[in-house]
Order: C-alpha cells, then structure tokens, then sequence
C-alpha cells in the first residue's frame, strides 16, 4: 500500500474503516483456567496469594490460550489486536504479585512506594508486557504473511486501582492513594516493556481518571526519549453514566483538551457503557476531535443472565455500533467487555461499506 | 488559534472571547483574608474564597501558596486537591502560580485538567527556561512567560518587547510549544509613585502588548491587574478607578486576561469624570503634573469618603433611577425595598419587571456590548434582578386567578455549552404569570435531560434558549433527538442569535411536531397560548408551517425548482474545447515564488467601484464624481482616501505579501492532478472540481472549472494550472490606532482601503502572471479594460461561485506554503486572516470563463465524496448551501 509518508496506521486509517478486536478477559473466561492452569509450573510454588484471575500472569503460564484468541480475532477480521496487558502495571498487579501489606492500615503512597520500586515485582511486570507484545507479534505476523494485508499490535494500558485525583476516603477530601509520580512509574514500566517487545502502537484506555491517563502520557513520552523510539499513541476515555463524564468528574471535551499535549493519532471511547448510552458522547467527540475517531463500547450493560454477562449478541451489537460508521463519525471500530470475535466479525462485515471519518489534515506525517 | 484550557469543563478561549478574568482572591500574596485562612489551616474557608471567585465569573482560578511560613509545597498540593473534590470550583481551569519551579511542578502534578503555569522566564537563562517549558508540556499545560531575562525584569517597552519576542523564539524552536499555549505577562508595574522613571509603565505595557499581539501570532497576553495602583492602597475608590481604566485602555490594545479580583470591578462608564481624567493623566503619563494632581484628588475622595452622604447620593433618586443604579452598579442592599415601592407604583406586579427592570437590564446589555462592562459585572447585576424577581413571585402567584384552568406544563432550558440565561428566565416569569407552570432546567442541560424531564413532568411543550452561535447547532440537535424518540410536544425557539429563518431553515425540518420561534418574552405568552389551546393550535401550527415553507424557499436558491440534470448527463455536455487550435500555455517558471510589491505598484490596480459600494454611494468610478446625486460626496471621500493612502504609504502602515506559483497539470474528468514536475509522473495534489448540472439551452455546455485544463487523457497536450494567494497587512492595527482617537470615519477607510488594495495585489498579480504564461507580454490594456477583466484566462477563488467549496483553499494553502510565504492564517472553516486577502486558481485557456456551479444534485455529491475520499455526510456539509436536495 503507498502511504505517502504516513505511518501505515493512518494511511489505513484514511482508507476506510479499521476494525480493533474485542475482549480479551470474555475470552479468556471461556476457558474455565484453574488455579493450577494459572500457575503453571514456573509459579506452582507459589507461596503469595492465589492467582487464579491474574490474566495477564497467563502471557507467562499459557502463552498459547492468548495467541489462541489473538487468531481468532485476526480471523474475524480484526486489523488491530490489544495486549493481554490491561493490567499489566506494578500497581494493577499488586493485589495478586506483590507480597507487602499495607503498614498504616490502609493502601496508600507508603504502600505504593514499595509497590513501585519493588525490584521483583518490576522484572516480573517487565517480563508479563514484553512477552504479551511478543505473543501478539506472532499472532499478527503471521496473519499479515498470509493474508499480505498488514495487522498491527496495540500495546494495551488500562487503568489502575486507584486514582490521581479522587480520594477514597470521603471523610478526607484531600487524602490521595497515590502519587502522580507512582502513576507515571509503574506506566513507565509497562509502556517500555511493550515497545521492546515491538508493538506498533500504544493504546492508553479506559481512562476514567484524566490526571492517571496524563501520567501515563507523561511516563511514554519518557520511554520515546530514552529509548530513542516512538509510536503512534491511542487514547481512550470512559465516560461512566449518561452525565456524559468519566469518574474523575471531566466531559468529553475537556478530557480531549487535557490530553492534547501528548499529540495523539487517535482518540476515543470504550468501556463503561454499550453502544446505546455511549452513542450522544460518540457523536459530540466526532463533532468536536482534530484526531482520529475511535469506539469501542461494552456489549450493553452488565446483565448477569447473560451467558457472557453482557446482553448484546454479535447481531444486536454489531448495526448499533455500525451505525456511528454510517455517520461518518469513525476511523476505529471495536469492542469492549462482552464482546467476542462473533461481535468484531459482524460489525467488520457491516462497516466495509462505510468510509472512514475524514481528518483535512494528517497527523503521522512530519 | 484558539487556547483551549479545562477544568472538569473545556475552556476555549477563541479571538472573539472577550477578556479572560483570572479570579485572584485565592493569591497568598495578595489577599491577606486568604492568607489568614491558609496560615490558621482553615481549609474549609479557603474553598470558600474559590467558590466566590467562581460565582463572581472568574473564568480562570489563580492559586498560589508563595508564604515564608507555610510549607508552599504541601499547602499547594492540600488545596487543588481539596478543590479536585467541589466540582462547582473545579469546573473551570486553575493558574498555578508560584516563583518557585519546585511549588508549579507540584501544582502541576495535582490537576487532572489543563491548566496555567504562572509564570516562567528567562531569569536563569535559556537552558533552566526550556527544561521547565518542556516539563510543563509534558505535563499538558499552557505558560505564562514573565517579561524577565538574566538582566532583570523588563521596565521598557524596548526591554518588555525584546525578552517576549526571544522567550517565543525559544519556546516555538526548542521546546515544540504550541504558540496558542503562551501567554505573555509584560510586566505590570505600578505607576503614580512620583519617580520620573515610573510615569511610563502603564504606557510601556499598553504598548508592549499591543507589539506582542501583533508580532507573536497566537501568542495571549495578561497581566497582574492591581500592582498599577499599589502606591494608591488603602483608597479603593482610586484604586478600582485605575484599574477600570487600565483595562479600558489595556484590552483595546490587546489585553487577553488580567488577574482581577472577579467580582469587584468599577465600570468604566461609572467612574467620575473628573477622578477618570485624574486617573487617565497618570495612565497614559499626559501631564507633568499627573500624580500630584491624582494625590490631591485622592486625598479629596478619601476624606469624602468618611461621610456616607456621597456614596448613597443615588438613594435620593426616583425608585426607577434607583433600580436602573442597582442592576448597572450591581448593589443587592436595598434591591427588595426598591421593588416593593416599584410595586406599589405600578398596577401590576409585571409591569416592575417588563418597566424598570428591564430598562435598567438594557443598560446592561449596552454597556457590556461596547466593552464596558466585564462579564462579572453583567452577573452581578442578573442576581440583582433574579432577586428583585423573586420579591415579586408571590405576588404575581397571588395575581393569578383561582380556580383557573389546570396548568400547562412548559420545560425550559438553555441548551448545551451555553450559559446565558437572563432571557430564558425572563420568558419565565411571563409564562408563570400567565398561570403556566415552568420546569426551568437551567443553563448548559444536555439534550438528553431536557427530553427525559419533559417525558418525566409530561410536559406540553419544551422551549429552548441560548445566546452564542453554537448553540443554534445544539438546538438542532435536540430537534433531532425529540424527533428520534417520537416526541409530538410543541418546541420553542429563543435567544439572541436565533431568528425566524434559522428556525425554519434549520430547526423545523428535523421535527415533525410545531417548532416555533418566539422574538421576545412578549411574544411567548401569544405563542403558547396558541399552541396550547385546543382551537387555536390547529390554525396556528398551520400557519407558522406556511410561513416556514415559504421561509425556506425564499432561502433555498431561487434555481429551485427546475429539473437537474444526472451527473453523466452534464458531463457529457461538458465544455468543448478544442485544444489542438489553442496549445496550452507554458509559463516561463514552474514551483512557488514570494512576491512583495510596494502599495505603489498596486495602486495602479484598485478597481474603487466597490470601495464607493461600501459608503453606500452607487456609481461607477470614475464617472461618479460627476453624479448629481453623490459626486461630491464621492469627491470628498475620495479625497480623504488619498491622504490617508499617502500617509500609509508613507509610514508603510500596510505591508503587502504574496506568493504564487505555477503547477504542471492535467485534468482527469471535474478534477485536476497537479504533478512534481514535467516527467509528470508523480501526483502532488489535485483539486477536485463540481459541475453545473442546471438544464442549458443548446449551445450551452455545462461549465466546470476542470473543462479549462487539457485532459490527462490526450498525452499530446501538456497543460498547467497557476496559484495564488496574497493579503494586506496592518489593516486591523491601523483601524484601532484611529478609533483609539475616536475617528472611526478613517478607521473604515483603513479597512476598505486595505480590503481593495488586496483585490488589487490579486490583479496585479494575475498581470505578472500573464506574462510569465507569454501571452500577457504585448497585452495593451487601458485601466477599463483591466477593470472589466478583459484579458485571456480567469482566476477564480474557492468559496465562489464557480468553485463554492471552501476546503479547496486547505490544498491551494498547502501547495503554496501561503501561511509561511504570505503570512495568512487559514481558519478550522476556511476563512482567511487577515481578512484583507484574496486567494485563488489562474487559468489560462481563452475559453476559460467565470461562472455559478449553482445547484448539484446528490449524484454529483456522492461522486464528489467518493473523489474526495470524505465521507458523504461531511461534504453535505460544507455544500449545504448548493445541494438540491435536503441532507
């Protein structure tokens, strides 16, 4: 494809429709893991805390089940897959990986210091995301082979437990978990350890507090200087309710002003909501972004009856969500917890016939 | 450029904003209450302060914890956290303010949004500024930049100009900062201190901004209000008078924001004449004896102060002055004992509020629309008439009649991203004392809680305000959603910038249920009324639909009507050209070439036709100096024209820059591929061309510009295409400088003047043109035949009628470099800055003639997307205006 200089992503991206895989734990799910399967045998020793639920620890003990459904989302016809690395920071993996407790009754900087510096830890987290990048290298490698068609690779960093800017203490509105200064640390540790293991770009999502997604910003741009290497960025806000802002209390547009900075090639949202509740906010940030457009919401909202605990099907969620393609306010399509790679290959079908929304400007071209 | 700030809101601070007020209460340093707080630890009343700041229509919060005795760090830290918990204070963007780097980086570390470093500079050199500009990108953040460099701080204009003008230099080179993200602060320092080298600070600011906002594009520029009274403290009656008509002076000549105490600023207009020209001698240095002269005064105004007799003179007034006094000033004291006697003079309770309180409201809107009052004020004075309102609720809930009708039920809101509000509540309070029941959802309510309490409250109709243009759009959209969800309920327009046509051009056809829009509150009452009554409403809908229609015909074009024809049909009666008899011109250079003609070389070029147009003098010149009717008026005007002409000319007031450029070219169906170079091969862009598809009578073809350029298609023939775009700087400074000196007359003379010498740049231009195509070489053209353009080849402009899609000028820009080359500054909607530019196509072919694309159909459209590779809804559009059809 000749992409006049541009990154391969725009230039795609300028083309038509790009299509991002779904869920990653739905899936994972599927395989009723043990404890024993999460383990594996490099952790059967394990004298911590049970794992079972740790799914990024699975890059490690069971490589093979996240390549399994990385294909089956290159089949269904996804361009971009995510790294199994939602979580995969120092601080989103203490509660399984770090062996401290809390010395002043409850998880706060202290706490988090040692969770940050821990030099275990860190060698583990490093060795989860790099592997993950790896995994999906693979993956997506051998679906561009095949198919001449370019896959990429997004380096997934989600969020953490805990946030920047809200306390979880209601009687001390002042009282803060962490430090911005922890925040970028454990992102930095992350971010690194996925572009060493060589993906094309980094996807910052579900960002529902601002000030943990500007630390993360804040930590790449930290790795691209001192690595000398840099991708495209992909940043995801979540708006939580129908107020139209994420937890931290931002709208949309004053979330997209506050991450400006980091010039990324595409901003969106996912998460928190289906595609129905999720589609005002779609349509103002369509209306209001300079960046690439990207969606992709949950299928609906947590229905527990559902068998994957989510009530869209792949041919209820899939015209909803295409919908916004008719629109012309999309570049990048996907789908959040729920959906699976039924989900992405109906809405793939639906959104060929759409073209892209159209930027007047590129971005990846210097 | 728009600096684009946010708090848990956005806050974009466009051109058209109007002055930025920074809430300074919550500054240490300067308000000993705070600081009071701050040093007992009373955090609780340190929110306070924000909070009142915020009411008080601070658009920017200022926190700084600059005290010897605190631990700056944590208190910083303690605060904006405190502050992340009160969405109603956290709502707007924070200005971290400290002298210390360590103190901002911690500030900084706090705040989710983006916010406002205040301040660094060049104090310790380049390498210290550029790792704290880095550092303050990365953390996502515009800059305050201090006029301060290793010397010191900056006293003169030179010194004040020179540091901001290098701080710039620095910031855009080294730092990759975003110009629209640096705010200058030259330095406000204070004046009438008796020191000689004082007495032109205020002078030496005035006019270093006015430098920096017109030589550092995008650059803002604020300043620490008080400090220019500090000499006069303890007498606020001066003190508020100074910094009234400092700001008067300051925001005309470019001030963007000031850090003010919001809520407390002294109108211009109020202050006394002869304590206004005291201030205004020392302001603007006039006389010698300035200072004493204002000491005297002071000292007078103090002394008066002790008696209250002076201050409460107005309570003497009539009980209508005295409201009027009360809205303008503000003052709440003795707002309900001013109505009730307002009351008890009128028959009925409305008439206080239609009478003089919405005189004095008027008064408001005056003065606030000619700059001289601040939008704190102009909230000060709403509270001060929603409580002289709601003294008079309960009587006009007495006044209604009993056992009336049950209540219809009417939601009303001010739509999304607006805040406006004073007539939404106005048309309020009518309808409730017309016995209809008003669910007032407020300001900035989202389309879907308007819908959702509508449907909740089982409302019988729902009216819509808001006063900013982007509201017009939002109003649109709610239309939108209450026709997406089935709703049938009556839906009323109002506010300022929407009108009868706009509503039914824009609004009406979304919704299939009556959409109606209402002038002024005394319209509402007739409106719902007739909505609302079962015998009426049939009758009426009837009518504003008939109206509407014939609104939207008279607006959509008057081609209307007549068939189209298909795209393929009105291609194939495209322009014959036969290219073999007249080969394609080569000009004598290919690629982009800078041209700066003096304005002497284009005087020669002005066609003044249109300069006359626009004083209103028909005629053609230069026949119309021999009209009866305005030839002496023309004369005159004319004659003024030239002196101000000569005297730009001779001060080079107004710079003429321009570029164009030259393009192998070929077209390739209604576009045409622009190519590197004569090999041909390699495609650099192509403009993309729509076609007349209206019915011709035989003979006619069906004209696009593409027709013009020989086709791809036939290799023999080896065409090209010309570009252009040029514009006259200084217009917009030069019309400030007159009306400084209350001379508007030349101020618009500056303008047009500039606007026709920019026509002129494009003909002589074209003329150059011409003569590197060849064929202009032996042109003899008399200044007539110039004027009626009769010369071989045209140059039309994007956004014309031959070529009505703005976003052609986006690639034409490009190509050209024309930001760079001609230093003109292309808009999100293509519109050109400054606005004395022209821009446009050359094309050389004899045949090559102007004409309207007219209507296109949606065939034509989709095609046209499709080329474009956008999709069809955004071109829909740009092109609203020429489709035949209703996107």
């Amino acid at each position: 494809m000749a992409t006049n200089g541009l990154h391969p992503l725009e230039a795609l991206m300028r083309e038509r429709i790009v299509v991002l895989d779904g869920a990653m734990g739905t899936m994972i799910q599927r395989y009723k893991l043990s404890e024993a399967d999460y383990r594996g045998k490099r952790f059967s020793d394990w004298k911590g805390k049970d794992l079972k639920g740790s799914l990024e620890l699975l890059n490690l003990t069971r490589p093979q089940v996240v390549e399994e459904i990385h294909a089956a989302y290159l089949d269904a016809g996804a361009d971009v897959i995510e790294t199994n690395t939602f979580s995969g920071t120092t601080i989103g993996l203490n509660d399984f990986l770090f062996q401290g407790e809390p010395t002043r009754g409850r998880k706060d900087q202290e706490f988090f210091q040692r969770v940050v510096d821990d030099v275990d830890l860190r060698a583990l987290v490093h060795e989860i995301n790099f592997e993950a990048a790896r995994i999906a290298r693979r993956a997506a490698d051998r679906v561009s082979n095949e198919t001449g068609q370019q896959r990429f690779v997004g380096g997934s960093m989600g969020p953490l437990p805990v946030a920047g800017s809200i306390s979880p203490d209601v009687n001390d509105p002042a009282f803060r978990a962490v430090s911005f200064d922890q925040l970028r640390q454990t992102y930095f540790d992350e971010a690194k350890a996925l572009l060493q293991g060589g993906v094309d770009l980094l996807i910052v999502e579900t960002i529902f507090d601002t000030l943990n997604g500007k630390a993360a910003l804040f930590a790449i741009t930290d790795v691209f200087e001192k690595t000398g290497r840099s991708v495209p960025l992909m940043i995801s806000g979540t708006v939580i309710d129908k107020s139209g802002r994420n937890l931290s209390g931002q709208t949309v547009e004053a979330l997209l002003i506050s991450i400006a900075h980091a010039e990324p090639l595409i901003v969106g949202l996912n998460c928190s909501l289906g595609p129905i509740e999720m589609e005002p906010f779609i349509e103002e940030l369509a209306r209001i972004s300079p960046y690439y457009m990207s969606a992709y919401p949950n299928a609906g909202l947590p229905d527990a009856l559902s068998p994957t605990g989510f009530p869209e099907t792949a041919e209820t969620f899939a015209p909803k969500v295409a919908k916004w393609a008719e629109n012309g306010w999309l570049n990048v399509v996907g789908g959040c917890c729920g959906t699976t790679p039924d989900h992405i290959h109906a809405l793939a079908k639906l959104v060929r016939q759409f073209s892209p929304r159209v930027l007047e400007t590129t971005i990846s071209r210097k | 450029m728009i600096l684009r700030l946010s708090g848990l809101e956005p806050l974009n601070i466009t051109p058209e904003f109007g002055f930025v007020v920074v809430g300074e209460r919550t500054n240490i340093t300067g308000s000993p209450k705070f600081s009071k707080l701050i040093l007992a630890g009373d955090f609780d009343g340190a929110l306070a302060v924000a909070r009142q700041q915020v009411q008080g229509g601070a658009n920017l919060l200022d926190v700084n914890m600059d005290e010897g005795m605190i631990d700056s760090e944590a208190a910083i830290i303690r605060f904006l956290n405190l502050i992340g918990s009160e969405p109603e204070i956290a709502r707007i963007p924070i200005v971290i303010d400290s002298s210390k780097w360590s103190v901002i980086e911690a500030g900084l570390k706090c705040v989710q949004g983006k916010a406002v470093v205040n301040s660094i500079s060049l104090k310790n050199g380049e390498e210290e500024f550029l790792r704290q500009a880095r550092l303050i990108r990365r953390y996502g953040a515009a800059t305050i930049v201090m006029a301060f460099d290793e010397q010191g701080q900056a006293d003169s204009f030179q010194r004040k100009i020179d540091i901001c003008s290098r701080a710039y230099d620095v910031l855009i080179k080294h730092a990759d900062f975003p110009a629209s993200d640096i705010i200058f602060d030259p330095n406000i320092l204070t004046i009438g201190t008796g020191l000689e080298e004082h007495r032109n600070y205020a002078v030496d600011f005035i006019e270093a901004t006015r430098w920096v906002k017109k030589n550092l594009p995008g650059a803002r520029v604020s300043g620490g209000v008080s400090n220019i009274s500090f000499s006069f403290r303890g007498n606020n009656t001066v003190r508020e008078a100074m910094h009234a008509a400092f700001l008067f002076h300051a925001i005309r000549a470019g001030l963007d924001m000031g850090i003010v105490n919001a809520g407390q600023l002294a109108v211009y207009e109020e202050i006394d004449p002869e304590l206004r020209e005291r201030v205004e001698d020392v302001l603007l240095n006039r006389r010698d004896d300035a200072t004493e002269r204002l000491v005297d005064f002071a000292e007078n105004v103090k002394a008066k102060g002790k008696t209250p007799v002076t201050d409460e003179a107005w309570r003497k007034e009539p009980v209508e002055e005295r409201l009027k006094h009360a809205l303008v000033k503000g003052i709440i004291d003795h707002i309900d004992a001013d109505t009730e006697e307002a009351r008890q003079k009128c028959k009925r309770p409305l008439d206080v509020i239609e009478g003089p309180l919405m005189a004095g409201m008027s008064v408001v809107g005056d003065l606030f629309g000619a700059g001289k009052m601040f939008l704190p004020q102009v909230v000060k004075s709403a509270r001060v008439m929603k409580k002289a309102v709601a003294y008079l609720m309960p009587f006009m809930e007495a006044e209604k009649s009993a056992g009336a009708k049950p209540q219809a039920r009417i939601v009303m809101a001010t739509v999304k991203g607006d805040v406006h509000d004073i007539g939404k509540n106005i048309v309020g309070v009518v309808l409730q004392c017309n016995n209809y029941d008003v669910v007032d959802l407020g300001v900035m309510v989202p389309a879907a809680k308007i819908l959702e309490t509508a449907r909740e409250k089982k409302a019988d109709a729902i009216g819509l305000s808001g006063l900013i243009t982007p509201s017009l759009d939002e109003m649109v959209h709610v239309a939108q959603e209450m026709e997406r969800e089935g709703f049938r309920l009556p839906l009323l327009i109002g506010g300022a910038t929407t009108s009868r046509a706009h509503t039914a051009v824009k609004i009406a056809p979304h919704y299939r249920a009556s959409t109606v829009h209402v002038l002024d509150a005394s319209r509402a009452v007739g409106v719902v009324n007739s909505l609302l009554n079962e015998e009426l409403k049939s009758e009426f809908d009837k009518k504003t639909r008939e109206d509407y229609e014939r609104l939207r015909q008279e607006h959509a074009a008057k081609t209307q009507g007549k068939k189209l024809l298909t795209l393929e049909e009105a291609r194939v009666n495209r322009t014959v050209i036969d290219w073999s008899s007249c080969l394609p011109a080569k000009p004598d250079f290919l690629g982009v070439r800078v041209c700066a003609p003096a304005l002497g070389d284009l005087v020669p070029f002005i066609d003044w036709s249109p300069f006359f147009h626009a004083w209103e003098l028909r005629g053609r010149y230069p026949a119309i100096f021999d009209d009866p009717k305005v030839g002496k008026q023309a004369r005159e005007l004319f004659d003024d024209t030239q002196a101000i002409l000569d005297h730009i000319a001779a001060k080079n007031l107004l710079v003429a820059r321009g570029v164009h450029a030259f393009w192998p070219a070929n077209s390739v169906r209604d576009d045409v591929d622009l190519y590197a170079d004569e090999a041909r091969s390699e495609n650099v862009a192509t403009f993309y061309f729509l076609r007349q598809q209206m019915q011709k009578p035989p003979g006619q073809f069906n004209h696009c510009l593409a027709d013009y350029i020989a086709p791809q298609s036939d290799s023999r023939f080896e065409d090209y295409l010309g570009g252009f775009a040029v514009s006259i700087h200084g217009a917009d400074e030069l019309a400030e400088e007159f009306k400084l000196q209350y001379d508007d007359y030349s101020a618009i003379i500056a303008k047009a003047l500039a606007d026709r010498l920019a026509e002129a740049f494009a003909e002589y231009l074209h003329k150059q043109t011409r003569i590197a195509w060849g064929f202009g070489r032996d042109e003899q053209l008399s200044y007539a035949d110039l004027m009626r353009e009769r010369y071989r080849g045209i140059r039309p402009a994007a956004g014309y009628p031959a070529c009505p899609e703005h976003a052609e000028k986006r690639t034409l820009f490009d190509l050209l470099d024309a930001e760079k080359n001609a230093h003109i500054k292309l808009t999100e909607s293509f519109a050109m800055h400054p606005g004395a530019s022209v821009s446009g196509l050359y094309f050389s072919h004899p045949a090559a003639k102007y004409f309207g694309v007219g209507q296109i159909g949606r065939d034509q459209l989709v095609d046209y997307a499709i080329r474009r590779g956008e999709s069809v809804a955004a071109v829909e559009k740009r092109l609203a205006p020429n489709l035949d059809y209703s996107s």
